[in-house]
């Protein structure tokens, strides 16, 4: 009887050696354990930033043009990446490894368009005069609250540690999808597929980074007058 | 002998277009919410729920996990959620630091009475 048939037989008797009692192999399990961490380290940022966000008063200043606009074409790349990236894979669990390269390229640009979208973002924030400690003077003025409290300068470096951390993701990312892209006839399906974990992952995370960062800080009605 | 592994990938492409669909759709309501004025508590009750939903969205379909052996679900998925939830222990502290901000106008000087 095969190690397979054994176990799919005696379902109790998984945990005694022989067999992988998860159905994944190893390198899989450690990617999946890769990830519960990576999301305890995103949830502790966006929860600090949840925090401060709480206990003071906080500038809401994303016009329609340029933030939201740019941030909604960023999560458009991304969904749409994750979407080249399961049909990648896909293609990889048909023995197919040309179609599995050219998919795992289009995810790569994918993640390379967020990736210059969001520093042309990061740049006009930065030309407006966001730092991380401080904020642009006109904010100040326009966000401080009729009792005189002035908001939070650390917007900035709460806006600029998250929104840099997932950007470092997408980074990291795009090269390892280029080193699996590159050795793609030579990887067994498991680890095109681990390679399609982490990409969505990275998008996973942006679906909370978005609504929290940008989202609940448009600047509706335009109070700041640029 | 290597134990083998199930290489065969459920699903088919049109399952996950669908799937991007529905994501996408519910990004653009989060888009239209931005612009509906509403107390924060209800915009972040119905921002999160939403990100949830896309989450489990992409969890269960783009990373397979409805796919998966039910232990290996058991696994990941349980603590990561109490673990997740135990920072929230943090929420009380940040309502009591903003009521003891310091206020920066000064309180309107009280008259003096006039002595005649």
């Amino acid at each position: 009887m095969s190690t397979e048939a054994r176990a799919q037989t005696f379902p109790a008797a998984d945990w005694g050696g022989g067999v992988l009692p998860y159905r994944v192999g190893h390198r899989k399990l450690g990617m999946w354990l890769f990830i519960v961490s990576d999301s305890l380290t995103f949830s502790a940022l966006l929860i600090g930033y949840a925090y401060l966000r709480a206990s003071n008063v906080w500038p809401t200043p994303f016009p329609f043009y340029p933030s939201i606009v740019f941030s909604s074409v960023m999560t458009f790349c991304l969904l749409s990446s994750s979407l080249t990236m399961v049909f990648g894979v896909s293609a990889s669990s048909r023995g197919d490894k040309a179609g599995a390269r050219k998919w795992i390229l289009a995810t790569i640009f994918f993640g390379l368009a967020f990736i210059v979208l969001h520093l042309i973002e990061w740049n006009h924030l930065i030309g407006e005069g966001l730092r991380p400690f401080f904020l642009p003077e006109h904010w100040v003025k326009t966000f401080t609250t009729t009792d005189g409290i002035p908001p939070s300068p650390l917007f900035g470096a709460t806006f600029f540690t998250i929104t840099g951390l997932h950007m470092f993701h997408v980074f990291t990312g795009t090269i390892y999808l280029g080193v699996v892209a590159g050795r793609v006839k030579k990887l067994k399906h498991e680890d095109v597929e681990i390679s399609g974990l982490y990409w969505h992952f990275v998008d996973l995370v942006w679906m909370f980074v978005f609504p929290l960062i940008y989202i609940l800080s448009v600047d509706v009605g335009g109070h700041l007058a640029r | 002998m290597s134990a083998h592994v199930e290489e065969h990938f459920a699903g088919s492409n049109k399952l996950f277009t669908s799937i991007w669909a529905w994501l996408i759709g519910l990004t653009l309501i989060e888009i239209f919410l931005a612009y509906r004025p509403m107390p924060i508590r209800y915009m972040l009750t119905i921002l999160m729920g939403l990100s949830i939903i896309k989450a489990a969205l992409i969890v269960a379909y783009f990373m397979h996990m409805k796919f998966e052996r039910l232990s290996l679900i058991l696994t990941i998925v349980p603590m990561l959620v109490i673990c997740i939830c135990l920072l929230f222990v943090f929420f009380p502290d940040s309502f009591r630091s903003s009521g003891l901000r310091y206020k920066f106008k000064e309180p309107e000087p009280v008259a003096p009475k006039s002595v005649e």
